[in-house]
């Protein structure tokens, strides 16, 4: 049986979150009351039955190591295999790779020691629930090098300028691979690719000085590669701005989307905490929202997200905000179009007013 | 070697509870949305550094064996010492069931001799507290006890329905009577006790030999240790502690829970009960719904138009629009239609509850107990009377 290994590279994915990460990289992005963006690679690749999962980062990822931990809560913890957490740590004098391809360089054992053929790569800012069993089956019928998984996006927005399209024949040979943007076929930054040629196409790169291992091995050999592309279909999001990470997380109190995202086929799976069910008090009033655990509420909530251990008082009122992790929103609090990051503590009678547009981003551990 | 470890009960069948224990051991029925009875101790010997600890079990364990696993939720999951399931055996010279608290921990003494401890502390898996077991091994030791038991004060008037200890104003224990009908003292006893190993060793291998002993810790092994004089103390426990024997009792407890002064305290990060996790996504509160003084947790969708009021409900459960929910107990899985009235019911896991349907516990009674059955016979039951 052909068997798939995971890779999660973090290393050219730009930190535009402003606040949010200030402190963190994009992956460790907290996200829809429990989890943090690498939740939905990391259990995608879970779900499609991959049981051995590497991750590339370079930076701020403390936040990160904290939130994987030993991989237990994705069943990662194990004898075989598991989870390899790849920080940048090298020391070979004579290495000249650059880029994500030091990475590559540097852990090339984790690669050879494997005895699986193909490699499933992902990035972190392409959220959905699925399993790539089926993407990796029609890879293996196409016989293909490369299989770039790619999505329809019929709106297009702001947050989807930075991605490639593709352009492929009809029966999926990718042709070209562009910034077009009168194009709708997104390529989402998963791509199946056989772990030969992975080798191989590192060691080119490298030799020629090159620092971009998607760039310089995969796009700029595009016509010597055979690469096809498979539609993703399904609820799925791209997040890289403040504005399009609020305005995903609002989607989300749309019953449908939530459901889709999070209970088909599988759960997204999170670090798992220790917080008491919510807990509403005598004058709570909630309307249309999300509330996670460990929250202690008294005062009204409208069209809000509020992640663990959030405490509302008496009187105080959050409307179309997002609230993450042990925030406490003082009596007579009002707060619209909000973001707060981690342990905020906004005292009695603030007025937090941002726009949708353009919420108003508080960062960790400030008090106002 | 391990200087104290827990031996924690865990075989009761808790007939009382009714229904809620037709298919699973009293420790594991669910409690507070989130948790299940035994929970709360586990925790409790997590918190208190007693990492080594036996569960006894011997009714329905299915679901018991299946939640406590590994340990890991309470850090039990240990090379030397964690959390190790006692279930009844048979051996060479035969085999039995428990017939007793005190049996079980006669049945395993080799168990315990593994880790040759000095002390060792017996707790069992059906009450709700948070207690610090270290305090009670230190005045164990000071007082260079042979058995300490841990008390409560509990109202005169109710003094008669409890274990009562009479003491010395030192503590020193010297009488040990079970539902006095006139109590001379209102020093209940939890059920805890830590023993120094060596000395109760000695009276279970005679308990043993003796045909007539009900091989109990409150009628046999605690009065037999009072008759040769050993040094008995007890310890004064002040703190939230029930037992949750019946559906009454089982009922209050999940209500204290959800008042603001409740001794109790779920959130509080010194003392947190750990529990199973299974992933559920956070909850969805859809449309306005009016919800006060009541505990939800993960999983749950809950629909427009309804009132939730001093209610417990576990996870996953899904409320359509325009029900009243009042006093009531909701256990996982449990999906309930649209505009349904239940007030001071108890619905145990994955019963539909159809559209329309009204269940009203009189003020004055036990709670209802719902199940699948109960709802498709269209009976009711009462709870602890099936």
């Amino acid at each position: 049986m052909d068997r798939l290994m995971g890779l999660i590279n973090l290393e050219h994915e730009h930190h535009i979150f402003n606040e949010l990460t200030y402190f963190r990289n994009n992956a460790s992005i907290p996200f829809a009351g429990r989890y943090r963006l690498i939740d939905f690679p990391l259990s995608n690749m879970v779900h499609t039955g991959i049981e051995e999962i590497a991750v590339f980062v370079r930076n701020k990822y403390r936040s990160l190591l904290d939130h994987l931990g030993t991989g237990d809560n994705w069943d990662l913890d194990r004898r075989n295999g598991g989870l390899f957490i790849l920080p940048p740590d090298w020391n070979d004098p004579s290495d000249q790779s650059k880029g994500d391809l030091r990475f590559f360089h540097n852990n090339r054992d984790y690669f050879n020691r494997s005895n699986c053929k193909y490699v499933l790569v992902s990035g972190s800012q392409f959220i959905t629930n699925t399993d790539y069993t089926d993407a990796f089956k029609f890879h293996l019928d196409r016989n293909a090098d490369i299989t770039l998984i790619s999505t329809n996006i019929e709106n297009l927005q702001h947050e989807h300028k930075p991605y490639f399209r593709i352009e492929a024949d009809d029966i999926g040979w990718v042709q070209n691979i562009t910034n077009d943007k009168r194009n709708h076929l997104l390529f989402t930054g998963v791509y199946i690719i056989n772990k030969d040629i992975l080798m191989e196409l590192v060691d080119q790169c490298i030799a020629f000085h090159k620092n971009h291992f998607f760039m310089n091995g995969i796009k700029d050999n595009l016509h010597q590669l055979k690469i096809q592309t498979y539609r993703h279909t399904g609820y799925s999001a791209f997040i890289n701005t403040i504005e399009s990470f609020y305005r995903h997380n609002m989607n989300l109190l749309c019953e449908d989307n939530y459901r889709e995202l999070f209970y088909k086929p599988s759960f997204i799976q999170t670090k798992f905490s220790n917080n008491p069910p919510v807990q509403y008090l005598k004058s709570a009033n909630v309307k249309n929202s999300i509330l996670a655990n460990g929250c202690v509420i008294d005062g009204e909530v409208d069209n809000s997200i509020l992640f663990r251990g959030v405490h509302v008082e008496e009187g105080a009122t959050i409307k179309n905000s997002i609230i993450m992790q042990r925030c406490s929103i003082g009596t007579g609090v009002y707060l619209e179009n909000v973001i707060l990051d981690k342990d905020v503590r906004v005292k009695n009678g603030q007025k937090i007013i941002g726009t949708t547009e353009k919420p108003f981003v508080v960062a960790k551990r400030q008090v106002i | 070697m391990k200087e104290c470890i827990g031996m924690l009960l865990a075989g009761g069948e808790g007939k009382r509870l009714g229904a809620l224990t037709n298919d699973i051991a009293k420790p594991a029925v669910p409690f507070g949305g989130k948790y299940r009875i035994i929970d709360f101790t586990l925790s409790n010997c997590a918190n208190s550094s007693v990492h080594t600890v036996g569960v006894l079990t011997q009714y329905s364990p299915l679901e018991l064996h299946k939640h406590i696993g590994n340990g890991k939720p309470w850090d039990m999951d240990r090379h030397n010492g964690g959390v190790t399931v006692l279930s009844p055996y048979t051996a060479k010279s035969g085999g039995d069931w428990y017939s007793g608290t005190a049996d079980a921990i006669y049945q395993n003494i080799h168990f315990i001799s593994q880790y040759n401890p000095k002390y060792i502390l017996v707790i069992s898996g059906d009450h709700i507290y948070q207690m610090d077991y270290q305090k009670l091994l230190d005045q164990h030791k000071e007082t260079k006890a042979d058995a300490t038991i841990s008390v409560i004060e509990v109202p005169w008037a109710e003094a008669s329905r409890f274990g009562i200890l009479n003491t010395t104003d030192s503590l020193r224990i010297f009488e040990f009577e079970e539902k006095p009908q006139l109590p001379q003292s209102n020093l209940a006893s939890m059920g805890i006790y830590i023993f120094t190993w060596e000395v109760l060793k000695a009276y279970l291998l005679k308990d043993a030999k003796k045909k007539a002993s009900s091989h109990d810790f409150g009628k046999d092994i605690i009065p037999a240790m009072l008759c040769d004089n050993r040094k008995l103390y007890a310890y004064r426990f002040d703190g939230y502690w029930k037992d949750v024997g019946t559906v009454q009792s089982y009922w209050e407890a999940n209500m204290d829970l959800l008042k603001e002064e409740c001794q109790l305290q779920l959130d509080n990060k010194q003392w947190r009960v750990y529990t199973n996790n299974f992933n559920y996504p956070s909850q969805f509160i859809s449309g306005t719904v009016k919800i006060n003084n009541s505990l939800i947790n993960d999983g749950c969708f809950i629909y427009g138009g309804s009132t939730i009021e001093e209610s417990v409900i576990s996870t996953n459960v899904e409320i359509e629009k325009n029900c009243y929910i009042q006093q009531s107990i909701i256990h996982t899985g449990v999906k309930i239609g649209k505009n349904c009235i239940l007030e001071r019911v108890i619905i145990m896991e994955n019963t539909v509850i159809p559209e329309g349907t009204i269940i009203r516990t009189d003020k004055m009674e036990e709670p209802i107990v719902i199940n699948q059955k109960v709802l498709e016979a269209k009976l009711v039951v009462r709870g602890g009377e099936n």
